[in-house]
């Protein structure tokens, strides 16, 4: 009897789902809350570059992409109901664009074989695709993130941090301590002192006690990870403090045109990492011009187009559409399905050429991943900004992370979530 | 008219002190728990259990273990998130250094982990009152919320602070983790809001239960007819943390299974459990679950509606969902101020007496 009326609700479920025509990438969004100001630009980045396509293109290999948006506020309890909302309509990557939701996540499209793509955020050892199957974190991750900082002040100070004091100021949560593992293993080899200042996720506005502590101590560089007002705030104080925006930089989540504006001038010479290109000096602009904007089919109107965030939402929606492209090419469908779309991930590789033939020329770095490696390279570059330009100008080249050090550090911290959840090692 | 008590004749004491006096609510009752074990398990999907029925099962829980100290012995806490933190973090190091032991017994002891901790943070009701024993227990939800993410021991030295959930199974069946089945899920935590609303139905008027509201009512008089207020004040501590430790060893454990204590057991929880008893109504175990599914399930019904129905930017219909559930808690607290469970119980009289009032 009970296998019966279970049979006969899965039947019911099966069903009750649509007919899958369109290809479904979900849009986890966050336009309300602490963080809105940032989630907005990247949720319109992320959908115009699908609207393109569509508009353009037809979609990919013919078929249309539908980029249904669910709002978290940034919220975990919200982000699982998105999920669980979304997933039942064919969806087969998610973005989330927030470390908690992510670390929610990875164990849920791990059983529902649904892949994972968190460019630059979630959890940094998924780069090991032994274990993590289903997530992808490609271009960058925390880890490289935090290695390109110290190997960039590293070429400042002529090879050698020595007896340097850097402070790491950072989100008390799990986004924000990420990082403290490698700026530790790094300060043993390179020899500074690291000094860790939380700043509470609810009081992100309120630093006086931060700053004070980081004017009293000196120290020769600040590297910040910070989100929403947190950013802000930070920059506001340190101008406040009068500490040097040459010594202060910040991770890609620090380094958009909401966390600089409010400071106004005292901003100037702030920096922040970036693991992509910004302003509007692309071609895709003008095509994006043409099909999007113009017939004013931009989200939101496209009112922060260019933007760092948005900049960053579109590379995450192209990255995406070409792992579809690979994937359809692999499996010689157009529909393709989610565990395609992983195979389509890990045969991924974005030329230079490539970026250029999609409008993009020299926007990111090469993108090359395999079954075992799932985050590319981890190439970073350091942006500054000019506050009379108003506007954020690269100063490095991409920049290697320091691999040696970061290989073993993924390996363990993977081997512990591998023991944790009972995972076997893949690739072999 | 809906109420047919002709020749529903009590013959007993017994019979007279029961929950359901009445012989239509007593088989409502029954038909409800009928329906709840034996017909939505089979129905549920993923996103009734992941989004609806679980957060409201153990919000319920919560709900009701904050609803003993604030409702029925009038002690004011804030620290709800903490003990929720407590209960989570507990049940965390008890299964991943004991994995062999059966879960469940792993979330009762959690409970009772959090009911130490909750008697400890007790103490000071013996002698701070009203709002000050509010800031007092305030300043347990920001004490425990530090030392989670202070300590590392409590997340087990992973990088990122986070607590994950492994998989854990119960009678053959897996009950927590990603491969849960959304009825295992679900009938979990339904076992534990029945038996958490049975005990504190029970307990609530009994002996204990009357000390209690005795010490709410004038703690003064309470004593002077020999309710020992230590006794009355500690217990009441006790049992409202166990009830809350379970629900965030649940939450932690079933419903969410990676947990971060900031986001997850912060200040809002706090303010949230409050606001559900305060809508639902104080002292009253129906007004538990009454608000907890006001303030769970109203929000997703709404952003179903307004996107999903209507189609609205998911922006907008944040905000206006924010908007409509605070207007709906302005009107229904000037409507009846003591809560949904008041509404009902007042529902209940007029429809007693319909349709002749007189």
């Amino acid at each position: 009897m009970n296998f019966r009326l279970t049979a006969l609700a899965a039947a019911a479920m099966m069903a009750a789902a649509p007919a899958l025509a369109d290809l479904v990438v979900p849009n986890l969004s966050y336009r309300t809350g602490p963080y809105a100001a940032n989630g907005t630009q990247y949720a319109d980045g992320f959908n115009d570059y699908f609207t393109l396509l569509n508009e353009r293109d037809g979609g990919i290999g013919g078929e249309r992409i539908q980029v249904p948006e669910c709002e978290t506020a940034y919220n975990t309890e919200k982000g699982v109901e998105c999920y669980e909302s979304t997933k039942g309509s064919g969806a087969i990557v998610y973005n989330p664009l927030s470390t908690g939701i992510t670390y929610q996540l990875i164990p849920k499209v791990s059983a529902d074989g649904i892949v994972l793509y968190t460019p630059g955020y979630g959890r940094t050892s998924a780069k090991n695709g032994k274990v993590f199957e289903w997530v992808f974190n490609a271009p960058a991750n925390y880890w490289d993130g935090a290695s390109v900082a110290i190997k960039y002040l590293l070429d400042q100070n002529g090879g050698s941090l020595e007896g340097k004091k850097i402070a790491l100021l950072y989100h008390n949560s799990a986004y924000g301590k990420e990082p403290i593992r490698t700026l530790q293993e790094l300060a043993e080899k390179h020899g500074y002192t690291l000094t860790e200042i939380p700043v509470d996720a609810a009081a992100g506005q309120e630093q006086k006690s931060q700053w004070l502590q980081i004017r009293r101590e000196q120290p020769d560089y600040v590297i910040m990870w910070g989100w929403g007002v947190m950013n802000q705030a930070a920059i506001q104080e340190a101008a406040n403090v009068r500490y040097p925006m040459e010594q202060f930089i910040g991770i890609w989540w620090s380094g958009s045109e909401p966390d600089v504006l409010p400071a106004g001038a005292a901003a100037n010479g702030y920096k922040a990492l970036a693991f992509h290109g910004v302003g509007q000096d692309y071609p895709i602009y003008d095509e994006l011009q043409e099909h999007v904007i113009a017939p004013g089919k931009a989200s939101q109107g496209g009112q922060h187009v260019g933007t760092v965030l948005y900049s960053r939402g579109m590379y995450a929606a192209l990255v995406i559409s070409e792992a579809i492209r690979k994937a359809q090419e692999l499996s010689g469908t157009a529909a393709i399905s989610a565990a395609q779309l992983r195979d389509g991930f890990e045969a991924l590789d974005i030329t230079p050429e490539r970026l250029a033939e999609l409008g993009l020329p020299d926007f990111g770095p090469p993108i090359t991943m395999s079954c075992e490696n799932h985050g590319g390279s981890g190439m970073a570059r350091v942006q500054q900004w000019d506050a009379s330009a108003g506007k954020w100008n690269l100063i490095t080249e991409f920049t290697e992370p320091d691999q040696e050090v970061l290989q073993p550090l993924i390996e363990e911290d993977s081997a512990a979530y591998a023991a944790e959840a009972g995972v076997t090692p893949r690739c072999s | 008219m809906f109420y047919r008590e002709a020749g529903d004749f009590k013959t007993s004491y017994r019979d007279d002190g029961q929950t359901f006096p009445i012989r239509l609510d007593r088989w409502g009752y029954y038909a409800l728990l009928a329906v709840a074990f034996l017909v939505i398990p089979f129905v549920i999907d993923n996103y009734w259990a992941n989004a609806i029925l679980v957060p409201f099962l153990i919000y319920a829980i919560a709900a009701i273990g904050l609803n003993i100290l604030v409702g029925y012995a009038g002690q004011l806490s804030l620290g709800t998130g903490g003990f929720m933190a407590v209960g989570a973090y507990a049940v965390y190091k008890l299964t991943t250094s004991f994995p062999d032991i059966n879960i469940v017994i792993h979330v009762l002891l959690a409970g009772i982990i959090t009911a130490l901790v909750g008697m400890l943070f007790g103490l000071p009701s013996l002698r701070i009152k009203g709002f000050y024993l509010a800031v007092a227990t305030l300043a347990a939800q920001f004490f425990l919320v530090w030392l989670f993410n202070k300590v590392p021991w409590f997340y087990n030295y992973s990088a990122s602070g986070q607590i994950n959930m492994p998989e854990r199974s119960l009678l053959g069946q897996v009950i927590t983790g990603p491969g849960t089945t959304p009825a295992a899920k679900y009938l979990l935590c339904l076992v534990f809001a029945v038996a958490v609303a049975w005990v504190a139905r029970n307990l609530t008027r009994g002996t204990i239960g009357r000390k209690w509201m005795a010490i709410r009512d004038m703690d003064i008089a309470a004593e002077i007819i020999g309710v020992n207020p230590l006794n009355a004040k500690l217990t009441a501590f006790g049992v409202s943390s166990f009830f809350v430790g379970i629900a965030g060893a649940l939450f932690f454990a079933v419903y969410l299974g990676a947990a971060e204590v900031g986001e997850a057991f912060g200040l809002n929880k706090s303010f949230l459990i409050l606001f559900m008893i305060i809508i639902g109504g104080l002292g009253s175990i129906f007004g538990s679950f009454a608000g907890a599914a006001f303030m769970v399930l109203l929000p997703v019904l709404l952003k179903n509606v307004l996107v999903g129905g209507m189609g609205w930017p998911t922006d907008l219909a944040a905000y206006v969902e924010l908007m409509i559930v605070g207007a709906l808690i302005i009107i229904v607290l000037i409507l009846e101020p003591h809560g949904l469970a008041q509404l009902w119980r007042l529902t209940k009289e007029k429809l007693r007496l319909w349709p002749f009032p007189h």
